[in-house]
Order: structure tokens, then C-alpha cells, then sequence
């Protein structure tokens, strides 16, 4: 048997196009690296219409400022949903994926063919999407809650995209089955991967969940269906919409890791570990449809409390594990770097002026600090009423979504183009203040929709004045309006980020020093080899005093404010 | 590193980092902890959000507010309806049933509660999903057609309280408000 495998393992072998990387040493198959190319490029489009969209939605929210009339504000917040929450995160995902399927494990790309067919389906999705949105009978928002009805080239184009996603993710799988067969590894998958295998897992759980919605709601709005329950469509389409989120924390700590790894030469603390973190979430981020029907009639308490708690919090766990072991893979290394001095030498030493490591660690913070939290807190089934649809959601989700995930991506991008487009940054010092403009701009918007929630301050609404409405029995306080308008404020500071971030790659792309000569250095360097960290990880030999105090400052601020929460619950009306 | 093999082919027998540990104990304890205080609050908690929920259909909700709205319309000392800005007054009697329709773009009607008395409210839409969030109170709940949704409500202060949607619902959304008043 065995020499009849070789035999067929040999020819079957295809031989396809690769180099090797200068920087990394990693062998990149040329079909791999140019939809990685394609994937990056058309996420960041969609990022800078997307992007435009949020701009136009805050700057209607503050209240001095107003910019668009309601129906324009409306059909802009659907449009900027859909652009940066699906298409910009979900074409970067798909080059996520093939750089950590293709790349990391140095083999051929299954089947370059069928990825081509997933991302024209994609593209020609998001393209649909738009022009749904844009003709202005699909102002649903992002939801798209039935019984509102959107135009059917918007359902249709959602479910186009979720196929064409599907396409991909197979085509991910595939490349794992053809890298174990060709052995173009030894041992297990690098930790990175393994991350990418966990989004890719919730990625088919969620684009299933999309098809058994939108499929028949799609029918509904060609009048072949009569009714949709509201109640069902809401679980159901949660089972695409928050698991799909899901999928971001998947890749965005995957990428937390590959940053670590390349930039400062950082090992897991523990493989064991923080695989089981990543394996937790394959196994319980699915139950968090519930979030969003806490507020909701019909469903028992006990079903809320099992399904928001991802089952006694063990998805929770899995991001609290990566929060203490990604940092600890950082300290660890620069320890073993040279700097350990004090508690905190390796993070004042960490080169924040490099935007690969900024936006990672930034976005590592800001995802615990604010989304996280914020996060656990909104899907407490008591807790949620004090919330619920107030600007604290968008809140949460832009500390989640934007702070974290749009963040880790970013910090990403400032690697991609040097090592897959090898074209140098052009402009470093832009490059380097990246990051914190975009950080800081997304981090305060959080901040700030949170606090305007606490508030009362409803979400995807024009007017918090209710200048027109049936009776002004309310009077939001002047505090809800000075959010607003700081909210309008960071959210520029945002939109400047995230220009400085698009216009430098694609100059970058386009007329960056080139990178293929063989004495070529990148601006932002990866970590010396030279410098490798050597082995570590094993019980006993390690201190990591500064990540133990980090740690211990997110739990206090997570455990004091779940309890500030409880306190203002118990001051409301009573009701049960 | 993360983005090669793991070194030690055997990586899954490698001991675990002490603060590693540590700190999977602390986070699953606490894990736990929220877990079971959300179970706890149904004891020892007077916020609960009641399960109690009806199919109806929206034309036959409607009806049956109407109905009640009339039966319970507050007269004025003029002999009078009492209405808000063209909308009734309704003053169920304590402890009783009280009704609150959603529709485009309107919560209806106006109720008028006494201070410390428990009343089941009733609320579910005719159209599309609204949000009922009690302003500044901030309660927040969502209101689906075909759904009537029972809530065991007991005041705790009095004044005019507005209702503002906060389920997105159309154009018109942004006008979509409503009137609880409590008195003593």
C-alpha cells in the first residue's frame, strides 16, 4: 500500500507556481498570492465606501450638524452596514484565509479556479447590494427585520455573496487537505491557521444560517411567500448576523498572533491553551442569536440565559484565555528580546512606531476594554433592557467591530502590502500615525454611542430633538447631546484615519519602492531572525509580572462595571 | 511561533503555564458567577422580563384596544374625553389590564398609571417591529406584530414619561413617541 501512495502522491502532485518569501522564508504559491492581492484590494474599496457612509451617519447625528435629510440618513445607515460590516471584513477574511491556509503552510492553493468563481460571486453580491440600497426601496437598515420589505435584488444579493463566500471557504478547506497530502508541513498547523480553521467553521454555520433566512424571505419579497414570522426570522438571522462577528474574533486574534509572531518573534505561551480557547469558540459562539432577543416576547428565560451566556460563558472564556495569553506571547518575547527591566519595559520598549504592532495592540485593548465588556454586559438577559437598540449597541459592536476587528485588519494590511505586493510603504511617516488616529477616532465613537445609550439615546434614529413627533414627551438631556456631537467629532478623527490608511496602501501599491531586489529592506521590519526566541512556554520558567497586571486591570474594570450595571437595573421600574 | 508548527511536535503534553492556569480558573469561576446571578435575579431581583407572550392577529389586537380604550377613556371635569394632542387619555383601573398598540408612527393611547400599583400591560404592533423604550426611565423592549406581550409593570415614581421607538420603522421613525403618565 504504502509505495503505491507514494506512486500516486508523486504524480498526482501538481506542480504549481510559487517563490520564496526574502522576509519570512515562507514558500507563496503565485495563485494564493494573487487572490490574496484581489481579496485585499476590493475589501479596502468597500472599507472606503463603507467608511464615507459612517461618516455621512454621525455627522447626521450630531445634533448641531445634521448633514443628510432623513431618508438619505436611513438609506446611507443601511448602506454602511452592509459595506463594512459584510463586504469590507468578509473580502479581507477570504485573503485571511488564504494567507493562512496557502502561505502559512507553504502549499498550492486548491483549485485557484473555483476561488476566482466564489470571489466573482461575492463581488457581483456587494454589487447588488449597493445598487439595491442606492435605488432607495431598500432602506431596511442592515437587518432588514421582516415585515419591512426590501427590494429582492437586496435579499438576492445577499444570498449570491453568502454563496460565493461559501465557495471560498471550501476552497480553504480544500487547500488544508491538499497541504496534509502533498506534507508540506510537519506536525500540526501553525496556531494562526488553526485560528483561520475556527473562522472558517463558524463561517459555514453562518452562511447556512443566512441561506435558511434569506432564501425564503427572498421568495416573501417576489410575492411567492405570504408571510415570514417575525419572531423566527429574527433567530434565525441572528444565526448569520452575530455569528458572523464571530467569525471576525476568530480572525482578528488569529492575526493578533501572526502580528506577535512576525513583528516581535512571539511564540504561544501554550499551544494546548490557546487552542482550546480557539476551540471554544467553535463549539458555543453559535448560541449568540439570543443577544438580540433578549427584549423580546415569546422566548422562555430559561433559553435566554443558557443561549446569551454562550453556555455558562465559555465562549467568553476562550476570549479572556486570548486576552492573557496574546499579551503574554508578547512579553514573553521581549523578554527574551532583551528588555526586562521592570514590569513594563517590553511594552515601553514595544516599537510603537511600527503600525503593524500599533493597530495590533491597540486593537487588542480596545476589543477587551471596550467591546468586550460592553459585550457581556448588553447580553446579561436582565441587564439587556437598560440597553436594548440604544446607541449602547452600535456602541459595543463599533468597539467590537471597528476598534478591534477593522483595526487588527489594518495593522495587517501595513504587512500584506510590503511581503504579498512587495511595495514598501511610501509613506512611513503617515503609516505610523495610522493607527492612532484611527484607534483613538474608533475607540471614542464607542465611548461615546455607549454613553449616549446609557442614556436613553435610541440607535438609527434622526432625530433625538423629536421635532416632529406625535408627542415631545421626552427631553434627552444636554449630557446625550454633548456625546453626540463628541461622537461626530471622533468619528472625523476616524474617517482621518481611515484615509490616511486607504490613500497611503494604494500609493503604496502602485508606486511603493519595490521590494524584489535582493538587498531590499522593508521600512517596517520584521522580527531578526537571528533574534529568534528560542523555547519557552514550559510551567515554571517564565515571569510575565507586566501581563499579570494588565489582566488584573481588565478584571477589576470588567467586575465593576457588570455590578454598576446591576445597580442601576435595580433603580428602574419594577417589572417581571 | 504562531505562524509555523508548533515546535514540539507533542505540544498537546506540554504542562500548562502557572498564570496561564491561574487565570482560566479565575475567568471560568467568574464565567460561572454571571452565569448563575442571572438565574439569582429571578429570586432575589424585581426586573425580570416576563415571558408571557399571545399569537394575535394585529386587526384583532387592534379591536380589543380599542375597545378597552373607550370603556376606560378619562372624562374630564367638563364631561369631556380627556386627549393629548389628539390622542385619548385612557385610566384603567389599578392592578388591571393595560393595553399599548405600536403602529406607524405612534404609541396608542396615553395611559395614565398610579404610583406603586402593579399593572400587566399589554403590547404588541399592527404593522411592523417598533421598540418600546420608556424614556428617561430607560427600559427598552422590542414589540412585534402578531405577539402580544404581557408585562407585569409596577411604576415607581410619578410625571409624564415619554415612549420613543427605537426599533427602526420606517421614514417616519424618528417621530414615533408616546405618552405613559403616573400619578399618585
Amino acid at each position: 500500500m504504502a509505495s503505491i501512495d507514494a506512486t500516486a502522491a508523486g504524480s498526482g502532485v501538481v506542480n504549481a507556481p510559487y517563490r520564496m518569501c526574502r522576509f519570512t522564508g515562507l514558500k507563496v504559491d503565485q495563485a494564493a498570492e494573487t487572490l490574496i492581492k484581489v481579496h485585499a484590494v476590493t475589501a479596502v474599496i468597500f472599507l472606503a465606501l463603507g467608511g464615507l457612509m459612517g461618516l455621512g451617519v454621525a455627522l447626521t447625528r450630531w445634533p448641531a450638524v445634521q448633514i443628510l435629510p432623513p431618508e438619505w440618513f436611513y438609506l446611507v445607515l443601511t448602506g454602511h452596514g452592509a459595506n463594512v460590516l459584510l463586504f469590507w471584513i468578509i473580502f479581507f477574511e477570504m485573503a485571511v484565509l488564504f494567507f493562512a491556509s496557502a502561505i502559512l503552510l507553504g502549499s498550492r492553493l486548491a483549485a485557484p479556479k473555483v476561488a476566482w468563481l466564489g470571489y466573482i460571486l461575492m463581488l457581483v453580491g456587494a454589487l447588488m447590494a449597493n445598487y439595491a440600497v442606492l435605488r432607495g426601496d431598500s432602506t431596511v437598515m442592515f437587518t432588514s427585520y421582516v415585515p419591512m420589505q426590501a427590494s429582492h435584488w437586496f435579499y438576492l444579493s445577499l444570498i449570491v455573496f453568502a454563496v460565493g463566500a461559501l465557495i471560498s471557504v471550501m476552497v480553504f478547506f480544500a487547500t488544508l487537505v491538499v497541504a496534509k497530502n502533498e506534507n508540506t508541513y510537519d506536525g500540526s498547523v501553525p496556531l494562526v491557521t488553526f485560528g483561520a480553521i475556527t473562522a472558517a467553521i463558524i463561517a459555514v454555520f453562518t452562511l447556512a444560517s443566512g441561506a435558511i433566512i434569506l432564501i425564503p424571505t427572498w421568495l416573501w419579497s417576489l410575492g411567492l411567500i405570504t408571510e415570514i414570522d417575525s419572531l423566527m426570522y429574527k433567530v434565525v438571522w441572528w444565526g448569520m448576523g452575530h455569528s458572523s462577528q464571530q467569525i471576525n474574533v476568530s480572525a482578528h486574534v488569529a492575526i493578533w498572533y501572526a502580528i506577535a509572531a512576525m513583528v516581535l518573534g512571539a511564540k504561544p505561551l501554550s499551544e494546548k491553551v490557546s487552542r482550546m480557547a480557539f476551540l471554544m469558540y467553535i463549539l458555543f459562539l453559535q448560541l449568540a442569536s439570543a443577544h438580540h432577543l433578549l427584549a423580546e416576547p415569546g422566548m422562555s428565560a430559561s433559553w435566554k440565559i443558557v443561549n446569551t451566556s454562550y453556555m455558562m460563558y465559555l465562549a467568553v472564556l476562550g476570549s479572556m484565555i486570548h486576552g492573557l495569553t496574546v499579551p503574554g506571547a508578547i512579553e514573553a518575547a521581549q523578554r527574551r528580546n532583551g528588555f526586562t527591566r521592570g514590569a513594563f519595559e517590553w511594552l515601553t520598549k514595544a516599537p510603537w512606531g511600527n503600525p503593524a504592532f500599533s493597530g495590533m495592540f491597540l486593537s487588542l485593548v480596545m476589543f477587551g476594554f471596550i467591546g468586550g465588556i460592553s459585550g457581556v454586559i448588553l447580553g446579561t438577559e436582565q441587564l439587556n433592557v437598560l440597553m436594548h437598540n440604544t446607541l449602547y449597541v452600535p456602541g459595543h459592536f463599533h468597539g467590537t467591530v471597528v476598534a478591534g476587528t477593522t483595526l487588527a485588519f489594518m495593522a495587517m494590511t501595513w504587512l500584506v502590502v510590503p511581503l504579498i505586493f512587495r511595495r514598501d510603504i511610501i509613506w512611513p511617516t503617515l503609516a505610523k500615525w495610522q493607527p492612532y488616529l484611527f484607534g483613538i477616532g474608533a475607540g471614542g465613537i464607542s465611548l461615546f454611542m455607549m454613553g449616549a445609550g446609557t442614556l436613553g439615546v435610541p440607535r438609527r434614529h434622526w432625530d433625538i430633538s423629536l421635532a416632529d413627533a406625535a408627542h415631545r414627551a421626552v427631553e434627552f438631556p444636554a449630557a446625550a447631546y454633548l456625546m453626540m456631537g463628541l461622537n461626530g467629532l471622533f468619528a472625523i478623527l476616524a474617517a482621518l484615519g481611515g484615509l490616511v490608511f486607504i490613500v497611503t496602501v494604494v500609493a503604496s501599491i502602485l508606486a511603493g519602492p519595490k521590494l524584489d531586489g535582493p538587498d531590499a529592506k522593508m521600512v517596517f521590519p520584521l522580527h531578526d531572525a537571528s533574534r529568534q526566541v528560542s523555547e519557552y512556554g514550559s510551567e515554571g520558567t517564565l515571569k510575565l509580572p507586566g501581563t499579570i497586571i494588565l489582566v488584573g486591570i481588565f478584571f477589576a474594570a470588567f467586575v465593576l462595571y457588570y455590578f454598576v450595571n446591576w445597580k442601576y437595573l435595580s433603580e428602574l421600574w419594577l417589572f417581571n | 511561533m504562531a505562524i509555523t508548527p508548533p515546535a514540539n511536535r507533542l505540544w498537546w503534553k506540554e504542562p500548562i503555564h502557572g498564570v496561564e492556569l491561574g487565570w482560566i480558573v479565575i475567568a471560568f469561576l467568574w464565567g460561572l458567577f454571571m452565569f448563575f446571578f442571572m438565574i439569582a435575579w429571578h429570586f432575589i431581583g424585581d426586573q425580570n422580563l416576563s415571558t408571557e407572550t399571545y399569537r394575535v392577529k394585529p386587526a384583532a389586537y387592534e379591536e380589543k384596544v380599542a375597545a378597552w380604550a373607550e370603556q376606560y377613556q378619562k372624562i374630564g371635569a367638563d364631561g369631556e374625553p380627556v386627549e393629548v394632542e389628539g390622542t385619548p387619555v385612557v385610566a384603567p383601573p389599578e392592578g388591571g389590564d393595560v393595553y399599548i398598540l405600536a403602529r406607524l408612527w405612534e404609541f396608542w393611547p396615553v395611559v395614565e398609571l398610579k404610583k406603586g400599583v402593579k399593572y400587566r400591560i399589554h403590547i404588541s404592533s399592527v404593522d411592523w417591529q417598533h421598540g418600546f423604550s420608556l424614556q428617561p426611565v430607560n427600559m427598552n423592549i422590542s414589540v412585534h406584530p402578531g405577539y402580544e406581550h404581557v408585562i407585569n409593570l409596577t411604576p415607581t415614581e410619578t410625571g409624564e414619561f415619554g415612549i420613543v421607538c427605537n426599533e427602526y420603522c420606517g421614514i417616519g421613525h424618528h417621530t414615533m413617541t408616546g405618552l405613559i403618565r403616573v400619578v399618585e
